[in-house]
């Protein structure tokens, strides 16, 4: 019967392949239709049915700011520390950036258990769907962080900070594609990921110099290397130092710094961009830790890759 | 003739214990009993199947039929063996993957398409047959999570059906949707059977694998139990004994 039909594509040049062969990251570059439907989808999703949509991501962290600047600006009086709400802000942003998409980055695949465990498509794909998610939410906090340091009135950026910037959302945005993948994986096989994962990221921001300025470390462990290298290790760390050297120590002008040194009778706050409010070697420390995220974001992939075939029989 | 798959000494082993604690384990342990124990999902498959041809898997549940599709989707990798296929395999095996209870149908049908492994350009094209077979009419704006079941299950195989591919999988019984949209399904498989698509035809009605399909191949606890002509593997499950009975549920799946 169907013998006497003419084959429907002609096959015969094309040549026999593994069906087994779908994953990897690279892979999930030729998906790139697919990855942007599915980032569509998880974007339009998390507003629908509510009667603001978009307008919550700007509501948020605006909320959040305001907070932040009458605890810390009016009511704790951080003398030390201009503008201390944007220094911290600055690194919330990133650091909020990283948390959200190592969090939805592990429940990734569980999430998307009907896809994952019936179809062929690279499964890495569901991590770096989350993120990409996260890198999109991430826009609506860094223009609320930008109208607040247009709003202290001596914000004065420049070229090296937006370098500063950008190599600070490259380490995070490697890093917590790598933490995504990996633990992605791992979940599936360990469920108890999930909260140990939240349980990590709710620690986060208290081992990063944004509640706490730098000089405080630096005064703290200056004298015990082992850990204040230690501390300057976490690549974390380092994407908040640059983002506050990108948009804090810019809004912070000579009279700012002549004021607070007054107040205190001391030199206590220099506000140059060079240490003692940055540690030395900022830009050279932001590009090895470049380094190292590539490294784990490689790391991660070869360790899905050996357990990826575990996946369907375990969703 | 072309080869379309090539299954070669297939096995897939599965564990019988995944979702234990620590302590669980730890007790297993200290009782000296087997903390794994495996199963053998699939043993020693083998079979080449030519472009064109139109396969009835059959077997009871468990026997295998489900994983066997899974290696051959590329869902799944099997232990031992090699699988190759030429061309692309879709077909109903995922209807509904991936559909937002909150999105419309039009956009679920994009994303459905799309993970079936159509590009932008190939679901424009096929948008109104899918909107014409899948017929919820104005509820395509809607979304999908107000669908009665019957529609939902209509806009899933709608999609499936329209993909374009070389290897067609049906593995899913229709259990919903009414006898006119049963009846549409099966005429329209039969459409793509005749294409020259090779189709994989899981179903458990004597009477619709005999429409559908020349060959049969048996699974029995994962092993090839038999493989030739429809009617003498329908015969050999002893399925024929009730297809008198069937009769009128042939057009059923």
């Amino acid at each position: 019967m169907t013998a006497t039909v003419p084959p429907r594509h002609d096959l015969a040049q094309e040549p026999m392949r593994d069906p087994g062969e779908t994953g990897g990251l690279h892979r999930v570059l030729g998906h790139r239709y697919l990855l942007r439907l599915m980032v569509r989808r998880e974007i339009k999703a998390r507003y629908i049915g509510s009667k603001f949509g978009l307008a919550w991501s700007y509501i948020n962290p605006t909320v959040r700011f305001f907070t932040f600047y009458f605890v810390f600006g009016i009511i704790l009086q951080r003398g030390a520390i201009p503008h201390f709400a944007i220094h911290l802000f600055a690194g919330m942003v990133i650091v909020q950036f990283f948390t959200e998409s190592f969090n939805a980055g592990t429940r990734s695949i569980m999430a998307n258990k009907a896809v994952a465990s019936k179809m062929p498509v690279p499964r890495e794909m569901f991590p770096v769907a989350s993120m990409l998610v996260s890198l999109y939410h991430t826009g609506p906090q860094l223009v609320v962080l930008l109208i607040a340091c247009l709003a202290t009135g001596s914000f004065s950026p420049d070229l090296v900070g937006i370098g500063a910037a950008l190599l600070a959302f490259a380490i995070v945005l490697l890093l917590s594609t790598g933490m995504g993948v990996m633990f992605s994986v791992i979940n599936v096989l360990f469920r108890d990921f999930t909260r140990i994962v939240q349980t990590l990221t709710q620690m986060l921001p208290f081992t990063v110099p944004m509640m706490y300025p730098y000089t405080l470390v630096a005064e703290r462990f200056g004298g015990i290397p082992t850990i204040y290298h230690l501390y300057l290790f976490n690549p974390l760390t380092e994407a908040v130092l640059l983002m506050q050297r990108a948009f804090w120590i810019t809004t912070v002008s000579d009279r700012d710094v002549r004021e607070v040194n007054e107040a205190a009778g001391v030199q206590v706050f220099d506000g140059s961009y060079g240490p003692p409010n940055f540690p030395n070697h900022l830009f050279e420390r932001g590009f090895a830790m470049l380094g190292v995220s590539i490294l784990f974001l490689l790391l991660a992939q070869w360790v899905f890759r050996r357990l990826d075939d575990r996946i369907p029989e375990r969703l | 003739m072309v080869t379309s798959i090539e299954v070669d000494d297939v096995s897939k082993k599965f564990s019988r214990h995944y979702t234990r604690t620590l302590q669980q384990i730890m007790v297993a342990k200290a009782k000296r009993k087997k903390t794994r124990e495996t199963f053998d999902a699939l043993k020693n498959v083998s079979f080449t199947v030519e472009q064109g041809e139109a396969i009835g898997l059959m077997g009871l549940n468990g026997s295998g039929k489900s994983t066997l599709l899974k290696c051959i989707m590329g869902v799944m990798r099997p232990d031992e063996g090699t699988i190759r296929v030429r061309g692309r395999a879709s077909g109903l095996i995922a209807t509904g993957a991936g559909f937002h209870p909150q999105m419309t149908g039009t956009e679920n049908i994009y994303m459905n398409a799309a993970i079936l492994g159509m590009t932008a350009a190939e679901t424009e094209a096929k948008f109104d047959d899918i909107a014409a077979f899948a017929d919820v009419g104005e509820f395509l704006d809607t979304p999908v999570g107000n669908y009665s079941s019957g529609m939902f299950a209509r806009l899933g195989f709608a999609v499936a059906v329209n993909v374009d591919c070389d290897i067609f999988i049906a593995d899913e019984v229709l259990a919903v949707g009414d006898q006119p949209f049963k009846k549409k399904c099966m005429k329209k498989m039969e459409e793509v059977r005749d294409s020259g698509v090779t189709l994989f035809y899981v179903s458990h009605s004597a009477g619709s694998v005999r429409k559908m399909c020349e060959r049969v191949i048996v699974l029995e606890k994962g092993e090839v139990g038999f493989d030739g002509k429809a009617g003498a593997g329908i015969r050999y499950l002893k399925y024929d004994d009730d297809e008198g009975s069937d009769s009128e549920n042939a057009n059923d799946i």
